[in-house]
């Protein structure tokens, strides 16, 4: 016990010698959350708009103000040539084409139904997509409005019962991308604190020759893989919590859940994630060997981890493979406890998942780790 | 009364045998030269001896401990200091003391004694809370052997401890020796610098993984009429050069 406490007075020396490592460790995940949440979201703001109203009426003129009015659509362009509107697209200037046609009121009045044509530029599938959604819904909205104007009855009000969806967003009522991204960005930043400074450590050892050193001590295994592990732990915790502070002063995300059980989960996830990079320094002689097998591994396990692309959406193989990734778990245990203040029973599964990784992970690095080579 | 004996002791790295069948004791109190040219063995002899390397076979017993079934008993009795530095460079002089004292189980009480003692004699009290970055060599040397018996081992053994330093430094670091020997540790030193082959107790000279000779320096010169312990080690390692030589010219011809 007294053997740990010396290895981690020297660890957090080093660590807090380290000017290089310094800012990396304390300055940098602040910046990319900071960052990576304003940035990374799927909104599509000012959407540019080449308008061609061929009615000139008041009623598609009270159309061109709810898309206006709504902040994502700015009519940049106004035509009545569909080969200008075109052109302007090509060029890039706009990125949608609201073509109204000529009696689009008088449609509208007399047979209560009237075609308005949207030409999307889809270079970008998913955001053509979300800007569809967005027009569909600004539509859906006037069309209505302007039913209760006109009091058109229908035709055949039997035969055309009219479905009104209610959507309701529960969780995340005002649909505030960042409130989704930022727990999932945190979840990151305490990853690659934990995974890629533990992996560094051992094998620093090695390359200056101090592990050789120490295996000649009668330090035990069981005590030199603490006093490794500790300190990333007890950082990668400071970082969490700081993470936490900017997450509620800054973008104001909802801390529904019980924050000690967010501590106690990222405890236990990060015991697997140290034990992983320790793994990594162990099979490893160089630091640049043991970063380029860190950073592959984060790769995979973050792009397939559903903070950008939802893991609904994979396909089924790489569904199954999510699987096996913790940082996929975690970021749904942060998601579910912040943003829908979920209990432990409701992120048990997860939670037994996440141990299990960590007993496998720092199974496979005690195990490795000999002070005896063969 | 044998403190290391070592019998037929082998290791193998795949086809490259680097230490064969070797044999030899090192009595308590000894200062014990383990001599060889660069490749000879001898860091492998000595990795085996301290419990860092499983040997292939052969037996090995020091502090009466198997090097096979009780490293970890061997760990908590000998001293060791290798060629690359095995101090932090980036912690302080007294930090290192303090750490590699309290790995060893040594009290609080104890530690404060040594590091105040050791800072003392080496004259480096001075520069207890410079870096160890920012030492000389020979003054990093002086101390790695300090806190190399810091726990007051029966054994310490030394892997090439002089390397790069000139011959005054070397001779003060061996001044360091003669006093820990004085205290009644067995000291098993590599090296290659002959001069300090001269001051060993014992030496014995490896080539190519065996054992050529072994006997105090005297002795060694004397049976092979020499003058120094320069012209006994040129004389068995070109003697192993030739044989290897000739071997591998017979190997062609046959």
């Amino acid at each position: 016990m007294r053997t740990i406490l010396f290895l981690l007075q020297k660890e957090f020396l080093q660590i807090f010698r380290n000017r290089a490592m310094l800012p990396i460790i304390f300055v940098m995940p602040l910046i990319q959350l900071l960052v990576l949440s304003f940035a990374a979201t799927f909104e599509v703001k000012n959407t540019t708009v080449s308008l061609i109203d061929e009615d000139g009426s008041t009623t598609s003129r009270r159309l061109v103000e709810h898309f206006e009015a709504s902040g994502y659509f700015t009519v940049v362009h106004r035509t009545f040539s569909t080969a200008e509107a075109d052109a302007a697209m090509q060029r890039g200037d706009v990125r949608m084409i609201l073509h109204i046609p000529p009696d689009f009121e008088r449609d509208l009045r007399l047979t209560g139904t009237a075609p308005v044509q949207l030409i999307l530029d889809a270079q970008d599938g998913a955001a053509a997509g979300v800007v569809q959604a967005y027009a569909a819904r600004i539509l859906t909205a006037y069309s209505r409005d302007v039913r209760v104007d006109f009091v058109v009855p229908p035709p055949d009000p039997v035969a055309q019962p009219v479905i009104d969806v209610v959507f309701s967003h529960w969780y995340n009522p005002d649909l505030n991308y960042q409130f989704y991204m930022v727990p999932g960005i945190l979840v990151l930043l305490v990853t690659m604190i934990g995974t890629f400074l533990s992996s560094m450590n051992v094998v620093r050892e090695k390359e200056i020759g101090t592990i050789e050193q120490l295996n000649v001590t009668p330090i035990r295994k069981r005590d030199f893989i603490i006093g490794k592990l500790v300190p990333f732990w007890i950082l990668a915790l400071v970082e969490l919590s700081a993470g936490l502070v900017v997450a509620k002063v800054v973008f104001h995300v909802p801390m529904l859940g019980n924050l000690w059980l967010v501590y106690g989960l990222t405890g236990v996830y990060l015991v697997g994630m140290l034990g992983l990079g320790l793994w990594i320094s162990t099979i490893t002689e160089t630091q640049q060997q043991a970063m380029f097998i860190s950073w592959f591994i984060m790769v995979v396990f973050i792009l397939m981890s559903g903070l950008f692309t939802p893991i609904e959406s994979m396909p089924g193989w790489a569904q199954k493979l999510t699987l096996l990734n913790p940082i996929a778990y975690f970021i749904e245990i942060m998601r579910r406890v912040l943003l829908k203040g979920a209990g432990f029973w409701d992120v048990q599964a997860q939670f037994w998942a996440l141990v299990t990784f960590a007993v496998i992970l720092v199974t496979l690095a005690v195990r490795q780790y000999h002070k005896v080579s063969a | 009364m044998a403190i290391i004996e070592v019998n037929r002791l082998t290791r193998a790295f795949g086809d490259f045998i680097a230490v064969k069948e070797v044999t030899f004791s090192v009595e308590r109190g000894e200062i014990f030269g383990f001599l060889g040219a660069n490749g000879a063995g001898k860091t492998t002899c000595i990795r085996m001896l301290i419990g860092l390397l499983a040997p292939t076979s052969g037996e090995a017993r020091v502090a009466g401990f198997d090097v096979y079934t009780q490293p970890e008993q061997i760990k908590r009795n000998i001293g060791y200091m290798s060629q690359r530095f095995s101090l932090y460079e980036d912690l302080t002089v007294r930090e290192n003391i303090r750490f590699y004292g309290g790995i060893y189980g040594l009290s609080n009480r104890a530690i404060k004694e040594k590091t105040a003692e050791l800072l003392e004699e080496l004259g480096l009290t001075g520069v207890r809370d410079e870096r160890i970055r920012s030492l000389p060599l020979g003054w990093r040397q002086k101390l790695a052997f300090s806190v190399a018996i810091l726990h007051d081992p029966e054994i310490v053994f030394l892997d090439e401890p002089t390397g790069g330093v000139d011959p005054i430094i070397r001779r003060q670091f061996w001044d360091l020796i003669y006093e820990a020997s004085a205290q009644g540790v067995t000291v098993f030193v590599t090296t290659h610098y002959m001069d300090e082959a001269e001051y060993c107790d014992r030496v014995s000279i490896m080539v190519d993984g065996r054992i050529e000779a072994i006997g105090p320096p005297g002795e060694l010169k004397r049976k092979f009429g020499v003058d120094t312990m320069n012209e006994v080690f040129l004389r068995l390692a070109r003697g192993g050069a030739e044989t290897a030589a000739e071997t591998a010219a017979q190997g062609g011809g046959g």
